[in-house]
Order: structure tokens, then C-alpha cells, then sequence
């Protein structure tokens, strides 16, 4: 085992998790590169949309691939910034929403 | 890191030698691996030796004297860079495009190629040729001197392919590659040229944008990023233009010394090898363009130019001596930093090659 966790070079060997389950790896890239392709969005929107999710899920191997997708795809960074603005005001709304939970069940509870 | 305003060479730094280029180009990674051979990738595709497929474009450098000294440069073209061509080696460029009819555009290029003294009556007598003249001006330099704010206008006479860099459609990425100021100056110059009608629609005058990224990071997708910069520089400038070409920045000269100063090399490389794609090593420029360099000798491309590797005809290694039937049927030579013009989309002086 690897005295950390995380090491960059994995990010690359990414694609040898087939290796163990060829067929659902293998469905799992067909289908994550059809997701990025050019659609309804455009291959920009949607590396900054993985970039917001990829610090919303605090996957490093994402933040290290996606900063610098999104810079091969044009994106500047106020761009890049207002994306995790994004996920930041729905991770913090997250939380803050159940804040209404709690006040039902103080208010249940209470006199 | 700044922005010096001094080329490698000027610097006597160790990368100026061309042949420590290479040497770092060979060099093994950190774990001690090799990246595989450029020739052996080729092997694999049945691409090697890699040939000619019919030379249709010459591409000159008229020289390395610039007012630019750009990060990426990968000609180490700057100020204190004092190789031009003479007439007399343009006169010798002229001689072989008259009996070589096969060859319908030229693509000059530099440094500033019009730093050159002798670089308007080249393009007048290109011009008579009737051959497609390509320039590759940095917007800068129609500001940089009273002397060249005619520029457009002169390029509109003779009917010039205008191809002109421009990093970003924001000041932060432009002026960290190319300098301070440099993105206001190239917005001026690109209005001037608009003013003139280059990049406006059924002109006839083609206004071409070069884009190359400010970092250790590869182009992608050449028609998104062109529509974003046709949307962000017609709204934040009015600014024109045709096509946005999409330049992967090859691993020599001072590009090669940002990447190794950053830490960013071994990644880069990495990334190169892995985006290897076989469609665009068949579509390399290399197989249809022959570059001659500011003292004449003949080279694949502009970046075996700058690392002095030249063309393996023996007998024709100089315009003096140019035969593009024998030149047609030469091995074009290769190293690692062809990685850079073959990987993903591919890259070449026209932009992506995958189409």
C-alpha cells in the first residue's frame, strides 16, 4: 500500500480498472465519453459543470483533470471560480435547507 | 515567472544549443522510463519512413529578429536576434518557386517576417508569381513603428493571407505568453485590419487567428474555441475574423524551457505520448510543406528548422539546389518532439489536422 492515499500518477491509470471487470468498465468509458461529447451542451459547459461537481465531491483525481480540461476547452477563470460558486452555494444550501428540519422538530418538541 | 526580454540565445542559456534540445528531448522520465520512440509509434501505423505526400506549401523564415520575446517561442525569436534572410536568398527563394508550379502558397514567417528589410518587395514579387501569400504577423509589430502602420493597407494590395496569433480573448492569458500590453496592442491591430476589411464577410480577405495555450496544458475542439473567440472579441470589440487555428506548443526551444522551470515537462510529455493518434501523424504538415530558414537551408518544418535538423536529401539541403520531385521522395526526419503535432486533433500551421 502506498504511503498516501491519493497519488497523481493513478489519475492516468484510470482505465485499468477494467482489468478486473472488462464489460461494466467498459460501459462505464462508452458512456462517460458520450456524456462529454458535444450536445445539448457544449463540451465547455460541461467540463464546468464537472469541475463544480469534482470539488462538490472532493475527488482530487477530478480537481486535477478537470482544471486543466477546462483550460484546454477555453474556459477563463472567472468561469472556472463562479462553477464552484455553484457547487459551493448548493453544498452550503444543502446543509442550511435541513436548518428548516430542525426548526419543525424544535417546534414539535417544544412548548 | 517574468517575462525576459532577452532571447535564450542572448542569455547563453544551454538550450539555445539545439543540441541539448535534444538531449533533453531523449532524456529518461523521473522512474527512469523512456517515452517510447516518435519513429516506433509511426512503426506501429505502418507510417514509417514517414514521406511526403505531394509538397504544396513552402514555408520561409525570413528571419528571427522580433519585438516580441514570447514564452513559447519556439524559434527563440526576440530583439537582440539578429539572423535575416538577404535578398539575394530570397531572389534564390523566387528562382525555385518559378520552376515548381506544384507549390501554390508561401508562408512567411519569422520572428516578424516584416522586420526584414527586404520583406515588401519579396511580397511584391511572390505576388507576381501568383502564388497564395501567407504572413504570419503578430499584430504588434503595425503598432511598434510609424514605419509599419500601413501594413494592412500593404496587405490588402497583394491580397496577403493574413495568419495572426492571439492566445485568449483576455488580456491575463495573451500578455503572460507574449508580454505586457501585447493583447491591447494586437486588438488595435486586429481592428485596423478589419478597417481595411480583412475578416469581413465577401472581402476576399482572409484574417486568420492562431491560438496556442498559455501553459503546459494541449487545444482542444479548434470550431468550439473559435466560436467562443468570435463571440467574445465581436462583443468586447467588434472584432472580425475567419478561422481560429489550434497550435499544440512543441516541446523545444523556450517552450521547452517553461516547461522544464515549472516542473511541468515530464507531464506535458505524458500527455503528448498518450494523446498520440495515428489520423493526425498521417496528416502531418511536414508531408506537404518543406521550410527554408533565413540562410537558405531546407528543412521538414519550422521546428526541425530550430533544431538545425535538416532535410535528409544531401543534395538538396539548400534553395540553391531546390528539386521538389527529389525532395518528394526524401525521409522526413523525426524526433520526440513530433508528439506535438500528432496528438489528439493533431496540430499544424493550418490548425488541427483531424478533420
Amino acid at each position: 500500500m502506498e504511503k498516501t492515499y491519493y497519488n497523481p500518477a493513478d489519475l492516468s491509470k484510470f482505465g485499468s480498472i477494467t482489468e478486473w471487470q472488462p464489460e461494466l468498465g467498459r460501459k462505464f468509458f462508452d458512456y462517460y465519453g458520450e456524456v462529454f461529447k458535444d450536445g445539448a451542451l457544449t463540451e465547455r459547459e460541461k467540463s464546468l459543470i464537472a469541475l463544480a461537481v469534482a470539488h462538490a465531491v472532493q475527488c482530487p483525481y477530478c480537481i486535477d483533470a478537470y482544471s486543466t480540461d477546462c483550460l484546454q476547452k477555453g474556459a477563463d477563470e472567472a468561469q472556472m471560480m463562479e462553477a464552484l460558486h455553484v457547487a459551493a452555494a448548493i453544498k452550503g444550501g444543502a446543509a442550511l435547507v435541513h436548518g428548516v428540519q430542525m426548526m419543525n422538530k424544535v417546534k414539535e418538541v417544544s412548548m | 515567472m517574468g517575462l525576459s526580454t532577452k532571447s535564450l540565445k542572448g542569455q547563453h542559456h544551454e538550450l539555445a544549443d539545439s543540441l541539448y534540445q535534444l538531449t533533453v528531448l531523449q532524456q529518461p522520465t523521473s522512474h527512469g522510463d523512456q517515452f517510447p520512440a516518435f519513429a516506433a509509434r509511426l512503426k506501429e501505423h505502418d507510417l514509417y519512413p514517414l514521406t511526403p505526400t505531394g509538397t504544396t506549401i513552402l514555408q520561409i523564415n525570413v528571419g528571427k529578429m522580433c519585438n516580441q520575446t514570447c514564452k513559447h517561442c519556439h524559434v527563440d525569436a526576440g530583439p537582440d536576434r539578429k539572423e535575416i534572410m538577404t535578398r539575394d536568398t530570397m531572389q534564390l527563394c523566387l528562382d525555385a518557386l518559378q520552376h515548381s508550379p506544384q507549390i501554390t502558397t508561401v508562408d512567411l514567417t519569422g520572428g516578424a517576417p516584416e522586420m526584414n528589410p527586404d520583406f515588401r518587395w519579396f511580397v511584391e514579387e511572390l505576388s507576381k508569381l501568383g502564388r497564395q501569400v501567407i504572413v504570419r504577423c503578430n499584430l504588434t509589430i503595425i503598432l511598434a513603428n510609424k514605419k509599419y502602420h500601413d501594413l494592412p493597407e500593404f496587405f490588402q494590395k497583394h491580397k496577403v493571407h493574413v495568419v495572426s496569433s492571439l492566445p485568449y480573448f483576455m488580456a491575463s492569458r495573451t500578455d503572460a505568453q507574449r508580454g505586457d500590453g501585447v493583447f491591447e496592442k494586437s486588438i488595435k491591430a486586429l481592428q485596423m485590419l478589419n478597417a481595411v476589411s480583412y475578416g469581413k464577410k465577401g472581402s476576399g480577405l482572409l484574417l486568420d487567428l492562431v491560438y496556442n495555450p498559455s501553459g503546459a496544458f494541449l487545444p482542444s475542439g479548434q470550431k468550439a474555441m473559435e466560436a467562443e473567440f468570435k463571440r467574445r472579441l465581436k462583443s468586447g470589440y467588434g472584432i472580425e475574423f475567419n478561422n481560429l487555428f489550434c497550435i499544440t506548443n512543441l516541446p523545444i526551444s523556450r517552450f521547452l524551457d517553461y516547461l522544464v522551470q515549472s516542473g511541468n515537462y515530464e507531464g506535458y510529455m505524458q500527455k503528448l505520448v498518450e494523446s498520440f493518434n495515428p489520423v493526425a501523424a498521417s496528416g502531418v504538415m511536414c508531408r506537404n510543406t518543406i521550410s527554408v530558414g533565413w540562410d537558405g537551408y531546407l528543412y521538414d518544418c519550422d521546428f526541425n528548422q530550430m533544431l538545425d535538423l535538416k532535410v535528409a536529401n544531401t543534395a538538396q539541403q539548400h534553395i540553391r539546389d531546390f528539386e521538389v520531385q527529389a525532395l518528394d521522395s526524401r525521409h522526413i526526419i523525426l524526433n520526440q518532439h513530433c508528439y506535438g503535432c500528432t496528438a489528439g486533433a493533431g496540430s499544424s500551421c493550418g490548425g488541427e489536422t483531424v478533420k
